[in-house]
């Protein structure tokens, strides 16, 4: 009973701070609104026992959201801070689209005949993911831990403007100058 | 809180993300589009984990998911970056070029 | 989970609070005693001062600025002092503890990420360019400290084979965690002073800065924002005692008395510590954070690892 007050009302918030990252006029709401629903579906995951990766939901995406109001904030380009406006194309198409989708996934979701629960969850899902990641499914985070070595090497080569050599400076002991490239 | 239900949020979640995929003009905007898109399906899987087979392989899927996320970002960021360096602008209309 | 706890019911809430809060004053009562003798004044002249400054505070108007972000404001000034109370949740007072989360030590992470957020919405908010500049600053250096601190709360957990605070404490009889990882303990010390904004990670609230991050706060809302500060370091102290300095365990005195002694004890040397130390730009923290730092705990990570699997076998 009090799990499913306590899911109703993450549920409302969730969506409703995930429909405000589109309706809000400035940057950083819509940033910190997505971290709000992030925030709200790790807490949702805590009521199904998973204590680790609902907290490491929480911690991964208000990191991820802070980092990300700067960039909004920086491509953005010209919101001071409440400037109104709409920066959308094909709307139309865009509501269409998501609600019939939206109805689609309803429409299975309350028609699938969902097979019943099989198995109980483990007494300790900590030490359980742990085994699973150290055992059967180790190269599943082999492979991960590849792919995401591949990602810092590639965006950052995407996002540096100087190439491998060019340090900015680094010969004089000095790294960190900060100089912006010319 | 049964399947159905949770899964109905999750859903929704999902549709949001997807809207703002579709129509937001700027790049950052379509990333945080995914990353709902994405929170759904994490959502989803948590609830399939939980209501069908809690199993402690099952798991593995959702660090999984939260991994394309981090990924999705970092590359995000990137191609917005360089995007607007070298165009001074990071609305997807003026980037269509780039499909020719 | 652990047999050696005893969970209070939430009712006690409001009592870590205070304590919280009291610690938070210790520290800023030891920095007020400290400040004073630096300017060639008695010590005990400085004891007053965070009972003055609050007094001022709270009487002092008010300041708006143009075109203020003012939910945001209000959630990062405010929410530093939560976040505090939320990371003592996890934290045991001897045998007492609010809540033995299985997964305490991530929790406790989590919550230090939230200041990144909070921070940078208390320089978002007043919609001034020095606060904003101080909210960037942090999250610049938060960059560089986060990595080592997760690395550094990782080494315990490793050591006593469980994420929960309360096995950590129970883990440490007769040998304290800092005396056999000390890289891992500095390191973790250097990030409570990093959280809470105190140098040498103090840029973003630099007088450079007219203040950054607080330059545009002032009555109730600066109060918030210092207050929070104190009991970040507090919090920070706090679980450090529990997973690097024995928590409860020592001679004599009750447990519970003895995880505030040190407590407060830690925390006094951090206010010291803080004061002899200057302020550095956050653009070189970066690479000091990457290219030293995070390999050292490294190292330390994988000697505690070794140190595990043998003597476990």
């Amino acid at each position: 009973m009090v799990d499913d007050i306590v899911f109703w009302g993450l549920a409302v918030v969730s969506v409703a701070s995930g429909v405000a990252v589109f309706r809000v006029d400035s940057m950083a709401r819509a940033t910190y609104a997505l971290a709000v629903s992030f925030v709200t579906v790790g807490l949702v995951l805590l009521l199904f026992g998973l204590d680790y990766l609902g907290i490491v939901v929480v911690l991964m995406m208000v990191m991820e959201m802070a980092i990300m109001a700067i960039y909004m904030i920086m491509f953005m380009g010209m919101n001071p801070a409440l400037m109104p406006m709409s920066m959308v194309h094909g709307k139309r198409t865009a509501v269409t689209v998501a609600g019939l989708t939206f109805a689609v996934l309803a429409a299975g979701i309350l028609l699938v005949d969902w097979p019943e629960r099989r198995g109980a969850p483990a007494a300790d899902l900590t030490l359980s993911l742990g085994h699973a990641v150290m055992g059967s499914k180790m190269l599943v985070m082999i492979t991960v831990s590849a792919v995401l070595f591949a990602t810092i090497v590639s965006a950052l080569v995407l996002a540096l403007p100087r190439g491998r050599y060019d340090t900015d400076g680094a010969d004089d002991g000095d790294r960190a100058s900060g100089e912006a490239p010319s | 809180m049964t399947l159905q239900t949770v899964l109905l949020v999750a859903a929704a979640l999902f549709c949001v993300g997807l809207y703002g995929a579709i129509s937001q003009q700027v790049v950052v905007m379509v990333m945080m589009g995914l990353e709902l898109m994405l929170n759904g399906v994490i959502l989803a899987a948590g609830a399939f984990w939980w209501f069908l087979s809690p199993a402690p392989d099952g798991q593995v899927l959702l660090l999984v998911v939260i991994t394309a996320m981090t990924v999705e970002m970092a590359m995000g960021f990137a191609v917005a970056t360089l995007l607007h360096r070298s165009r001074g602008s990071d609305m997807t209309d003026m980037a269509t070029d780039l499909s020719r | 989970m652990t047999g050696a706890l005893t969970q209070v019911p939430a009712g006690w809430v409001p009592l870590a609070a205070v304590l919280l809060l009291a610690l938070a004053a210790l520290g800023a009562t030891v920095d007020g005693a400290l400040a004073a003798r630096a300017q060639g004044r008695h010590w005990g002249s400085g004891l007053g001062l965070p009972m003055a400054e609050t007094a001022r505070l709270l009487r002092q108007r008010r300041r708006r600025t143009v075109a203020a972000d003012r939910p945001l404001w209000l959630i990062g000034t405010g929410g530093l002092l939560v976040v505090a109370l939320l990371m003592v949740v996890v934290v045991p007072l001897g045998r007492w503890t609010l809540s033995d989360l299985p997964v305490g030590v991530v929790w406790f992470n989590a919550m230090d990420v939230v200041v990144w957020a909070l921070v940078w919405l208390a320089g978002w908010g007043p919609n001034s360019a020095h606060s904003l500049v101080g909210g960037y600053r942090f999250l610049a250096q938060a960059l560089a400290y986060e990595l080592p601190l997760m690395f550094a709360i990782t080494a315990p957990a490793v050591a006593a084979g469980s994420l929960a605070v309360g096995d950590v404490v129970a883990a440490q009889e007769g040998l304290w965690f800092a005396v056999w990882m000390p890289v891992a303990f500095l390191v973790f010390c250097g990030a409570v002073l990093a959280f809470s904004v105190r140098a040498p990670f103090s840029a973003p609230a630099g007088a450079d800065l007219a203040g950054g991050v607080l330059a545009d706060s002032s009555g109730i809302d600066r109060w918030l924002l210092l207050a929070g500060r104190w009991a970040l370091m507090a919090a920070g102290s706090a679980f450090a005692v529990a997973v690097f300095l024995g928590g409860g365990h020592g001679p004599l005195l009750p447990a519970w008395l003895w995880s505030l002694v040190k407590t407060g004890a830690l925390l006094a040397v951090l206010v010291w510590v803080r004061r002899r130390l200057p302020t550095v730009r956050p653009d070189r923290l970066l690479p000091f954070g990457w290219v030293v730092v995070l390999p050292l705990v490294l190292l330390q990570l994988l000697v505690v690892a070794v140190v595990v699997v043998v003597g476990g076998s």
